[in-house]
């Protein structure tokens, strides 16, 4: 039953988002070596507590998210919307 | 246990008779009472059996925490078991019967026979079935098998309807400021506060009534406090919900109500739902749960007519019964006093035995004046009597051991080992209870978040401290500053009391009765080695039932810790978990169910595909055409009838619901020769292209063509099923990896309606349709050409002469509105060409003759290599996958890989999902598996495709069986190349 503060649409359940995963991760450029693409994909950490996540609003404005969210307790401490241009167009209007 | 309905007093409506039934026999109540009260009042006692040992069972409280009288309520599909008759609001017309108990619950074989009590201590299931199966496999499942069936018969609670439940129930959303649960003095006062204060508030009642406890008394004191709460609350626009039960606490101020709309209705209105089961998000809550009175653990201490002593307050002062005439009352604490007072004031004999040695003077002055003969230093030792309880032999205790004193005769013997707050609810968000000695029960821990306790919840005892603990919890949840208000409000404290026996003796007392726990089970399990209080609960199954242990938890807790030599909260607390009582699967499913239970889609071609004959399937959430059968025809004539007439002539095929994404911008082609595998960087306006999409881990993820429409637009397809995950993850890309291209996707799967027109004579028949028919002449639009056209009356249209069967083929797009116009046209051109339509089943005939791939084939653990695709995979660039489609796993030559199947007899046949296996070595998951079959009729007999390790290569000419040993049993087959008709392809060129 977490509600996260969608950017464009205001707060919403967490049914209408999708989780995505571990916001964290930078992946490798496609013509990276085996190996790093091996370490985005498969090396994760499980953690517990604060971690950015990517969720997207699948049932609502479909754009994804950025979510800082703490794994434990689900209190959710920032979003915004994880393409860099819109961050910076909602940054500028607000 | 010889009770009887008063004259007069309490809250039922004497002038409102009800009539119900019980086991068959019929009786009679009023309103206002519960099933526990009419039954009570009408002299009956037995009113269920135990769970395991079939012993018989009486009323034993006033509400959710009941334990004995579990019956289950209504019949036929309606029938609902296991429900409390202590909360069961009496209807005209109620229909309820006991449970667990042949012919019924008054004489029950089992029990007479006593064919339980050597069974089933802790432990029992898996002492006895230690090393037979299902703990060690093999020999003796029969045997296993056998106990089962008896076990289950023996032990058990009440049956569930078989039958659909014909009752509908709701789901509904709601917000407020703060929520509180309970309507008790402190969850009234507390709805009140923050109403005045101007918040939106939520005020959530179990019970039919406002007023918890309140309602239980009947002083004039009492009564007005009750009325005025009600009224200011009404004033104060507080929404009022009864019958409704926070059952559950979740994250974000969330909380589950299940409200009970029609249950207690006589004639249940056909527009109202039975049950609402409501989703509520509070900024606060505040929980005012009340408390609920414990019991101990002394021999037979579950005999009827042995209940906790403030129940009976609520039988005499809500429903007018006084339920024995000859009452002994135990207490360890100050509660039972007022209680003892006006049973005897209400005509019955009553003696009080408290444990404590000494005694408030007020309280011996109040029992004196009403007549109530009082004994310190005793407990109750044993109950007497079979089916009621007809006597108490009394103990004292004498150092450390009891010693057994005097028998009293009672007809009702009451029970009061003090209270415990109900933190369930808190428990949910994972509040841990702290032990009080003083008070000697669990109270609420501060909570993180804005829940706040509040009342006899809090351990607050006296109405008045109830009130005042609501009013500070409300100003505390609307985050003013409050002063702590200490709990308890008891002149003399209490004296800890959860088991009276005689040293070394051993015998029946309860401690969970729902499950039949006894003392010894828990002393038992110690024995053998649980200290963990979290193993107790599993092994003894104690708090396991219905209640969650309501009653039985504490004193079990207690007596662990005897056994472990520790204090209590040295052993700890199990956890409680939603929902606080039963909510029915009815209630959780709401309306999603029948047809509601998922998504139904139509494409747009949906009711031209019905008029003409389709017989639909389900694909997905789609619902689509699976054949058209002729008059007389079986699915697998219509079928083998419909692929042949598409090689033979031509086809159409509703293709509506395959997934479209309008891919559009200046770096639209770069970034579809990123997510594909192979080369689309070139691919000319005008064209289309199959391509495969990898995942990041290099397995295919869906395939379709793409059709360049202009220089900055394409309409990539997709599969079906693959329609919702492909967009999503283009969306993904273009806004997480990538956001310096210039690209936007968007989903118009449902502004298209597409079909196939396969076949020979396929041509002619668009041709026909068409404004300028020469538009799909061969060089107009060669093999993979895309261009957008007219049909006849100018409806505008894609066409792309792409192939899925294999034949000479086209798929014609026109907007979603005129789908049944191209109908129309397509079928009147087709019809005397000799064309048919055809539908999915036809469909996978022809791919896997073709050897093509859809879901079935790419289920997520396959390469394109696997899939005999890897010619799709360029070597000239990097795209996604390309890095760890190269892991050395996946590039083993053993892999399995897409193969064509055939029965080496060709008129045997085979299934789908049939394991293919060496002939001599038919065991664990063989060497590879069947996807799909279907008669061919190109061929004459039946085919498939499937995966086999090493692929053709491996297996060409040597015997494979395909084993199917729950269906078809051992088919033998060879494996071929998968592409089994029209190998080069020669036709879809013509
Ligand atoms: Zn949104």
């Amino acid at each position: 039953m977490i509600r996260i503060p969608c950017p464009f649409c205001g707060t919403r359940d967490h049914s209408e988002f999708a989780y995505g995963g571990d916001g964290a991760i930078i992946y490798p450029d496609l013509d990276a070596p085996m190996q790093d693409w091996h370490d985005a994909v498969f090396q994760r950490e499980n953690i517990c507590g604060r971690q950015v996540e990517t969720w997207q609003h699948v049932n609502g404005c479909r754009m994804w998210l950025l979510v800082e969210r703490d794994t434990m307790t689900h209190e959710i401490y920032s979003v915004r919307p994880a393409h860099p241009d819109m961050a910076q167009a909602l940054e500028v209007t607000a | 246990m010889s009770a009887t309905r008063l004259n007069t007093g309490g809250r039922i409506d004497r002038s409102q008779p009800l009539s119900f039934t019980w086991d068959g026999r019929s009786y009679r109540g009023f309103a206002g009472d519960t099933l526990a009260s009419a039954l009570m009042a009408n002299g009956e006692v037995v009113l269920g059996r135990s769970f395991k040992y079939h012993r018989p069972r009486g009323i034993m409280s006033a509400g959710v925490e009941e334990s004995g009288a579990i019956v289950t309520l209504g019949t036929g599909n309606r029938a609902e078991p296991n429900t409390k008759a202590t909360i069961a609001e009496l209807y005209d017309g109620l229909v309820a019967s006991g449970q667990n108990a042949w012919p019924n619950v008054r004489n029950d074989v089992g029990a007479s026979l006593g064919l339980f009590g050597r069974f089933f201590s802790a432990g029992f299931y898996y002492k006895t079935f230690m090393g037979l199966p299902p703990f060690e496999w093999g020999r003796g499942t029969g045997l296993w098998m056998q106990y089962e069936k008896i076990i289950r018969k023996a032990a058990g609670m009440g049956e569930a309807s078989r039958q659909a439940d014909p009752d509908c129930y709701d789901h509904v959303h709601a917000f407020c400021d703060v929520l509180v649960v309970g309507s008790g003095p402190a969850g009234m006062s507390a709805a009140l506060q923050a109403a005045q204060q101007g918040k939106d508030v939520i005020l959530v009642e179990q019970d039919f009534d406002l007023g918890g406890d309140l309602l239980n008394r009947s002083d004039p004191k009492s009564n007005a406090i009750r009325a005025e709460l009600i009224a200011a609350l009404t004033a104060a626009g507080v929404r009022i919900m009864t019958r409704t039960t926070a059952f559950g606490l979740y994250d974000y101020g969330t909380a589950g109500l299940l409200e009970r709309v029609t249950d207690h209705l006589a004639v249940k209105p056909d527009h109202a739902p039975r049950q609402r089961f409501w989703t509520v998000r509070a900024a606060a809550t505040i929980l005012a749960t009340g408390a609920l009175e414990r019991t101990v653990a002394f021999e037979n201490n579950d005999r009827p007519g042995v209940m906790t002593a403030n129940a009976t307050r609520s039988y005499l002062n809500r429903y007018g019964v006084l339920p024995g005439q000859n009452i002994v009352l135990s207490t360890n604490n100050d509660s039972a006093y007022d209680t003892a007072g006006e049973l005897a004031r209400a005509g019955a004999k009553v003696s009080l035995v408290d444990l404590r040695e000494a005694i408030g003077a007020d309280l011996s002055e109040q029992m004196n004046a009403a007549g109530v003969t009082v004994q310190t230093g005793l407990a109750p030792l044993k109950a007497l009597g079979g089916k009621a309880v007809t006597g108490v032999q009394l103990a004292r205790l004498q150092g450390d051991t009891w010693v057994a004193v005097e028998t009293l005769p009672c007809d009702l013997l009451l029970v009061s080992a003090g209270w415990s707050p109900v933190v369930n609810l808190l428990s949910h968000r994972g509040g841990k209870p702290i032990w009080d000695q003083d008070l000697s029960c669990f109270l609420p821990a501060p909570c993180a978040e804005n829940v706040t306790m509040a009342g006899a919840a809090a351990g607050h005892w006296s109405t008045e401290h109830c009130t005042a603990s609501g009013i500070a919890a409300a100003n505390l949840a609307m985050g003013q500053k409050v002063g702590a208000i200490a709990p308890g409000g008891w002149n003399t404290p209490i004296k800890p009391l959860y088991e009276v026996r005689l040293s070394g003796q051993k015998t029946k007392s309860f401690v969970d009765p729902q499950h039949d726990v006894t003392s010894s089970d828990i002393r038992l399990a110690h024995q053998e080695g649980f200290v963990s209080v979290e193993h107790l609960k599993r092994y003894t199954t104690l708090g396991m039932a219905t209640d969650q242990g309501k009653m039985g938890n504490i004193i079990g807790l207690a007596l662990m810790a005897e056994a472990l030599g520790k204090d209590i909260p040295a052993v700890g607390t199990t956890r409680f978990r939603p929902p606080y009582t039963p909510v029915a699967i009815g209630a959780l499913a709401g309306r999603n169910t029948g047809s509601h239970f998922k998504t139904l889609r139509r494409t747009p071609l949906h009711d031209w595909n019905l008029r003409h004959g389709a017989t639909m399937t389900d694909a997905g959430l789609w619902h689509r055409p699976w054949y058209f059968a002729r008059r007389g025809e079986s699915l697998s004539e219509a079928y083998i009838r419909e692929a042949t007439t598409v090689r033979e002539s031509l086809g159409i095929c509703d293709v509506s619901s395959l997934g479209k994404i309008a891919v559009q911008g200046p770096d639209a082609s770069e970034f579809l020769n990123r997510i594909y595998s192979n080369a689309f960087a070139k691919l000319a306006v005008g064209k289309a292209r199959y391509g495969i999409m990898l995942r990041d881990d290099g397995m295919v993820m869906d395939d379709g063509t793409t059709w360049r429409l202009s220089q900055n637009d394409f309409l990539l397809t997709t599969t079906t099923t693959g329609a919702g995950k492909v967009m999503v993850w283009l969306e993904e890309l273009l806004q997480l990896r990538w956001p310096e291209l210039r690209v936007h996707v968007s989903s118009v799967s449902d502004q298209w309606a597409g079909v196939s027109v396969a076949g020979p004579k396929t041509r002619a028949a668009i041709a026909a349709c068409l404004e300028d028919p020469e538009a799909i002449s061969a060089e107009n639009l060669p093999f993979m050409g895309v261009m957008e056209s007219r049909l006849r009356g100018g409806i505008k249209c894609l066409i792309a002469r792409i192939s899925f069967s294999g034949e000479l083929a086209y798929e014609i797009y026109v907007p979603a509105d005129l789908g049944e116009a191209m109908m129309d046209q397509l079928w009147a051109a087709s019809e005397p060409l000799g064309g048919c339509l055809y539908g999915l089943e036809a469909l996978g005939t022809l791919r896997i003759e073709k050897g093509h791939v859809t879901g079935a084939e790419l289920d997520g653990r396959v390469t394109i290599d696997d899939a005999g695709l890897g010619k799709m995979a360029s070597t000239k660039k990097p795209f996604i996958g390309s890095a760890l489609r190269q892991r050395p796993e996946l590039e083993r030559e053993d892999r399995p890989q897409l193969v064509g199947i055939f029965p080496k007899d060709h008129s045997d046949s085979f299934n789908g999902g049939a394991l293919l296996c060496k002939p001599d070595e038919i065991s664990g998951f063989g060497e590879g598996w069947i996807t799909a079959v279907t008669h061919s009729p190109a061929l004459g007999h039946w085919i498939g495709i499937g995966y086999i390790s090493g692929g053709h290569d491996a297996w060409q000419g040597k015997s494979v069986t395909a084993t199917d040993p729950v269906r078809k049993g051992d088919v033998m087959v060879e494996i071929v190349s998968p592409h089994m008709f029209d190998p080069k392809g020669e036709r879809m060129h013509g």
